[in-house]
């Protein structure tokens, strides 16, 4: 019966993206479906552990339930997408390939420590790129430009506010 | 855990500071935590506040921890409604995309209806920043909120042809969501996508519309033919592997769909085949693994394309991933033949030794037992064969499956009633060398096939050669070690196998032999009697005292076999799983009906356990009688065979066994007796399927000889006269015969089962709910809600302190607001007035009259002066060059010295036939104006849309109520059949009137006049679309012209557009054409020409009665120029 609460609530393309490092230590988490924390705990859990106990060498494919799990590493980290079972799973390893060259392209050769720092950083890209789960925009310059002029908006937003400081 | 804690305190301090950059930041750390998986939920208020921020830097930390934490359960998600419209609403493009972004997360139903028009809104946006997110957003909120689907999804529609691809693919990935769960409903778009497909040359997009079309073909099998040829092109052409697999998915999908194998498509089938095949042999485990998964899918319906693989798939078995291996195996199920199985499980066997790891070893011995047993034993030629498979495959050490293995022992034995011979034979082994299997304390798993083997031997016990060895086999007191449940079944075979075993001693005459065999029974029986298993206990000692009392009668010399055979007459007949369920309900059975009377509620509860206590009691006292004498078991058998005699649902074997054996001359060339039993550490008789698929092999050889032979001859003797029977022979599957006459029988169905529909639905499907006919046209109920003009003027003037203020207003109109802000400041004045006189109040009853009579001359006063006022409608813009004339559509429906209502007339483009009348209601007197209610009589042809429910005289309440001096706008919705001519519906507007002398009870009369003009809506026309229509020529002409017209052309075209809902197609001159296009989709073309102090107008239209009637309003508003 749980389980089929969790197709149920299923309504997107991508239902979660997680972000982890090779100790298990959760970096990121989105979830494009509504479950109650203590699920989601679970699921993180399991997941993790999964996807860590996977050889090297396998595919990047897992079913999970009803979902399909799409996964890739790059250096130490995770990168771990939810998927229906109609979905192409190749995409979604694009997706996620994109999404890694969206962070390096904003922060430079990005590293685990870019986005432990600023994780709400890693956020903002991501929104940028996927909304509700679904892909919003395939151009990676429109994405980083986006985020870029925001940034810009803040940061002036920042000086102006800190000028009559000083 | 200790440091969190601390940090969770500091973060409490720092929210309860002012500082919205500190809170801020301190909402940003909770977000981390959040992720770390801590508990937020407390924070939730702080971080709307921080939402609400003004700063974007602030904002959109406030956004991003809701979106992170927040969830339909979060009760101060509602208090985050008008923020998010104020961001959507933002002008900057940011705040507005952060808003949505968050509410793509944390949308709720509420949400969702509360906000769906401000999104809508939002979809065309001038920034496609925007748009494709706001067309994004509508997915989630379709899902929380279906009733928006059907008002939204033209826009959404439109989008499909954004300039900005972004847009475009966002609307693309919507409309392939939506069409995923319930694609009948978007056929119609199928044209559309399928032009997007063959023009779109981004891989994102196609792969969503190929996807798309993939849902779509099993509704419409034409689609599916017309989309072969586009896919096989981008298969033959794409170099993305993610295009080329989602091609190949569709193609195949598409080819179930179409199912009947043409043969044209089986050249496509053959291409997807071949591209698998390279993903299969690529090197990157992604693709291999796909690329069979994909195979997959071919194989159920083209199975012969797919078997010319074989070797690939066989190869695969060997990869490293493990993922690889099962899905390997998935298609060799489905791939296995009469012809390969042998071939298939023999490499399979050989996996079985090589696997490390008992989970895949046991996902290779489920998948043998699944491909060998599928659809009934359909691919199986050699029964016994399997039957050793399976022997060999109890060697596997540690599996889980042993009771499958035992299953299948069994249902083998059971249904092919010519292997029983061999299966017995195979089990006594087993049997004997239960020692083998029952030692390793880790094999426990497959003991269980000890369990088939003991019934097998027991049930089948005439078959055994060596019956009473296998007896003694089982009467070890290393069976003692055995689970209870395997035990219990040892110990009532044992007695089938002594019955059999009886009888042979029996007829045969050699009474000392029948007699050693009991006393070994009770010899060694006693070591069950002892078993701390209950089940083997009670048997043992039941079958114990049967023993010793046959033993008595063999003292005395009275032949007992007989008797004690007849203890298991009869024979077992397989049931189909189903059976029980099928039996028809007996007529007269009501099976909901109590067959006690339920408990009474009152009995007290400590009666009951008592008597359930003293009912359990008498049970086992009657249970405690194993003592049961021969007689009384034979003729509770006898009964018992007689019950199934008569019992229609208990079936009875068809013919004997014993008659098909003489025609299963193979079995007894089974090299049974070369079994070598001095190797001691393997069970013997084990590796004898390799031996069986030589047999086999040979086997068929032969029978190939001998058909060709036949085939020979009959070709000799047919030459000539028959050529058309001269087919080549192939040797096909059918031509394999069994090597047995395999009887399989199938399982048993009671005769009058029920034919049972299974495949019910989920009814909790949430996508249900978007099953929605988006062709229909849009009734005005499903409008989505829209932010009226509530309580316009309010807001422009702060200094009038009004209680029921309501915040939210949108474009107060020009002209009502000049002349509203007049009337407040009289409000004003009079509200001052009326405080003073509240102060006397107490004083004097006659000031309070004088006050009234005061302020009824005031009110008069006021109304006189109202009326003085032009009318809002009627423009006397009488100078020329002049800039236009402020203008409002709305015209005064009645007024009175309380209240004043003027009205518009919209059509509504969605439906057909429906129009919204917009009232504002103005309250011209000082007192507070509430319950107010608008009633019409409703004409045949219009009638006012009224709640569910009400009858045809209930009036409709106004939403609202207005204090002195306050306007305030409602909309009601009227359906019409007819628009051809214009309608006038009298109706009445009751309301009370509340102030310091009480309430009183008024009315108000009015007449509603709907124009034909409002049945138009302004649409724009293009100047060639125009001439076609004009040219199309079943347009029926008509023409007017009015004198004395002295306003310059621009301002009346500018009046018949404004007023009368048309748009300028062109304009030359003094000469302009004009279009517009009613609600129920007549359209309406005008040539207007001004000459010196006239204007002609020529009209053409549909529909001569509507074009005359529009023409004569054209008129009346042209002549009070």
């Amino acid at each position: 019966m749980r389980e089929l609460c969790f197709i149920t609530v299923g309504n997107a393309e991508i239902h979660f993206i997680l972000l982890f490092s090779r100790q298990g230590k959760l970096r990121l988490q989105k979830w494009y479906t509504t479950l109650p924390d203590k699920e989601k705990k679970k699921i993180i859990r399991e997941i993790v552990q999964i996807i860590l106990s996977r050889n090297q060498k396998t595919s990047s494919f897992v079913d999970w339930k009803d979902l399909k799990l799409v996964y890739k590493r790059y250096a130490s980290l995770y990168f771990c997408c939810a998927i229906e079972d109609q979905d192409n799973e190749l995409l979604t390893l694009e997706v996620v390939h994109r999404y890694v060259e969206l962070l390096d392209r904003y922060f430079g050769n990005v590293c685990e420590l870019d986005i432990i720092f600023n994780f709400e950083k890693a956020y903002f890209i991501l929104d940028e790129f996927i909304i509700g789960g679904e892909v919003q925009e395939t151009s990676k310059k429109t994405a980083v430009k986006a985020i870029e002029e925001s940034d810009m908006l803040q940061e002036t937003v920042e000086e102006y506010m800190n000028k009559p400081a000083f | 855990a200790k440091y969190i804690s601390q940090c969770i305190d500091e973060i409490k301090q720092e929210l309860k500071q002012d500082n919205i950059a500190v809170k801020a930041n301190a909402v940003c750390k909770l977000t981390y935590l959040q992720m770390l998986g801590y508990d937020i939920s407390w924070a939730a208020f702080n971080i709307i506040e921080v939402m609400s921020a003004s700063k974007f830097t602030f904002k959109r930390i406030g956004y991003l921890a809701a979106s992170q934490c927040f969830h339909e359960g979060t009760d101060v998600i509602m208090l985050t409604t008008n923020q998010i419209r104020k961001d959507l609403s933002s002008p900057n493009q940011y705040d507005t995309g952060v808003a949505l972004t968050g509410l793509s997360c944390f949308v709720t139903p509420d949400l969702a209806r509360d906000l769906a028009n401000d999104i809508m809104t939002l979809m065309s946006h001038t920034k496609p920043y925007i748009r494709k997110k706001a067309v994004l957003i509508m997915y989630k909120v379709f899902l929380k909120y279906p009733e928006s689907l059907r008002p939204a999804f033209p826009r959404l529609k439109e989008k499909l042809e954004d300039p900005d691809p972004g847009v475009q693919s966002a609307a693309v990935n919507v409309i392939c969501e939506l069409a995923r769960r319930n694609p009948k409903n978007y056929l119609s778009l199928a044209p559309l996508f399928f032009k997007l497909m063959t023009s779109s040359t981004n891989n994102w997009v196609l792969i969503k519309i190929i996807k798309l079309f993939g849902a779509l073909t099993p509704l419409e099998p034409r689609l599916g033919k017309k989309l072969i040829e586009p896919l096989t092109n981008l298969i033959h052409s794409t170099s993305a592997m993610s295009l080329l697999y989602e091609c190949v998915n569709t193609v195949i999908a598409v080819l179930i769909s179409l199912s009947s194998g043409m043969p044209n498509h089986s050249a496509s089938i053959q291409l997807c085949v071949q591209k698998l095949r390279i993903l299969i042999e690529d090197s990157d485990q992604n693709l291999k693994y796909l690329g069979l998964l994909a195979m997959s899918k071919i194989l159920k319906t083209h199975p012969k394309s797919v078997q010319s693989h074989k070797d690939l798939i066989l190869q695969c078995l060997d990869d490293k991933d493990e993922s690889i291996r099962l899905r390997a195996l998935d298609l060799l199920y489905g791939m296995v033949s009469k012809k390969n199985l042998m071939e298939i499980v023999k490499k399979l066997m050989i996996h079985v030794d090589k696997a490390e790891g008992t989970t895949y070893r046991d996902e290779l011995l489920t998948k043998i037992i699944d491909i060998c047993s599928q659809s009934n034993y359909q691919y199986i030629t050699n029964f016994e064969w399997y039957i050793s498979i399976l022997v060999e495959l109890t060697r596997l050490e540690g599996t889980r499956h042993g009771h499958l293995i035992a299953a299948q022992m069994l249902d083998v034995a059971i249904r092919v009633k010519a292997i029983r011979r061999f299966a017995v034979s195979q089990m006594a082994m087993l049997l004997d060398n239960a020692h083998l299997i029952a030692s390793n304390a880790q094999r426990n798993g497959i003991c269980e096939v000890l369990y088939a083997a003991a019934w097998i031997c027991g049930e089948f016990s005439e078959h055994l050669e060596e019956a009473n060895q296998t007896l003694e086999a089982m009467l070890r007191p290393k069976v003692t070690t055995l689970p209870g449940h395997i035990q219990a079944v040892y110990v009532q075979n044992m007695v089938k196998l002594y019955a059999s075993i009886l009888q042979q001693k029996e007829q045969a005459g050699e009474k000392e032999a029948a007699q050693e065999i009991t006393q070994l029974m009770i010899e060694r029986l006693p070591q069950f009697v002892q078993s701390a298993d209950l089940e083997v206990q009670e048997r043992a000692s039941c079958i114990l005292q049967l023993i010793k009392y046959i033993q008595k009668l063999q003292i005395k010399e009275v032949p007992v076999a007989e008797e004690v055979i007849a203890l298991f007459a009869g024979e077992l007949n397989p049931v189909a799983p189903k059976a029980q369920k099928k039996v028809p309900v007996p007529e007269g059975l009501d099976l909901d009906a109590w067959i006690n009377e339920p408990p009474s509620d009152s009995e007290s509860e400590d009666e009951k356990p008592k008597t359930i206590f003293h009912e359990e009691e008498q049970r086992h006292s009657r249970h405690r009688q194993p003592e049961i004498d021969e007689e009384e078991l034979a003729r509770r058998r006898e009964a018992r065979k007689q019950e199934q005699a008569n019992n229609p649902f208990y079936i009875k074997s068809s013919p004997s066994p014993q008659k098909r054996y003489q025609d299963t001359p193979g079995v007894e060339h089974i090299p049974v007796v070369q079994i070598d039993l001095s190797v001691p550490l393997k069970v013997p008789g084990m590796p004898m399927s390799d031996q069986y698929v030589k047999l086999e092999e040979e086997r068929r050889h032969k029978q190939k000889l001998e058909k060709d032979k036949k085939k020979k001859k009959q070709k000799k003797e047919k030459r000539g006269k028959h050529h058309r029977h001269n087919s080549l022979h192939t040797e096909s599957e059918e031509d394999i015969a069994p090597a047995h006459h395999v009887d399989i029988i199938t399982e048993e169905m009671p005769e009058n089962a029920l034919p049972s529909d299974e495949d019910d639905k989920d009814p909790n499907d949430p996508y249900k709910a978007l099953d929605i006919d988006l062709d229909k046209p849009l009734a005005d109920s499903e409008k989505l809600p829209v932010q009226r003009h509530r309580n316009v003027e309010t807001l422009k003037s702060p200094d009038s302190e009004v209680p029921l203020v309501e915040k939210k207003s949108k474009k107060p109109k020009k002209k009502e607001k000049k002349h509203k802000d007049k009337e407040r400041d009289k409000g004003k004045k009079k509200e001052k007035e009326k405080k003073k006189s509240s102060k006397h109040k107490k004083k004097k009853h006659k000031k309070e009259k004088e006050e009234k009579s005061k302020d009824k001359k005031k009110s008069k006063k006021k109304s006189h002066h109202s009326e003085e006022e032009p009318p809002e409608s009627v423009q006397n813009g009488t100078l020329e060059d002049e800039p236009l004339p402020p203008m409002s559509s709305y015209r005064l429906l009645a007024e009175s010295p309380y209240i004043k209502m003027t009205y518009d007339i919209q059509g509504n483009l969605q439906n057909d036939s429906q129009v919204t009348v917009s009232v504002i209601f103005e309250n011209k007197s000082t007192s507070f104006l509430k319950s107010m209610e608008l009633n019409v009589l409703d004409s045949l042809n219009t009638k006012m849309l009224r709640p569910e429910g009400s009858s045809v005289h209930d009036g409709i309440p106004v939403p609202f109520q207005l204090p002195p001096g306050i306007s305030n706008e409602a909309q009601f919705v009227f359906t019409l059949q007819s628009i051809v001519m214009a309608q006038k519906l009298k109706g009445t507007l009751s309301f009370i009137v509340k102030n310091d002398e009480g309430s009183t009870h008024e009315k108000l009369d009015f007449k509603l006049h709907f124009s034909c003009a409002s049945y138009l809506i302004t649409t724009p026309c293009y100047s060639d679309a125009f001439a076609k229509l004009l040219e199309s020529g079943d347009l029926h002409m008509s023409s007017i012209k009015v004198d004395g017209i002295s306003i310059s052309f621009q301002h009346l075209l500018a009046k018949i557009c404004f007023h009368h809902h048309f748009s300028v197609v062109e304009r030359v001159d003094s000469c302009a054409s004009m279009y517009s296009r009613s609600i129920q989709g007549h359209h309406v073309c005008l040539l207007v020409k001004k000459g010196e102090n006239s204007v002609s107008i020529d009209g053409k239209c549909n529909d001569s009665t509507l074009l005359s009637n529009l023409l004569d309003e054209m008129k009346e508003t042209l002549s009070k120029c």
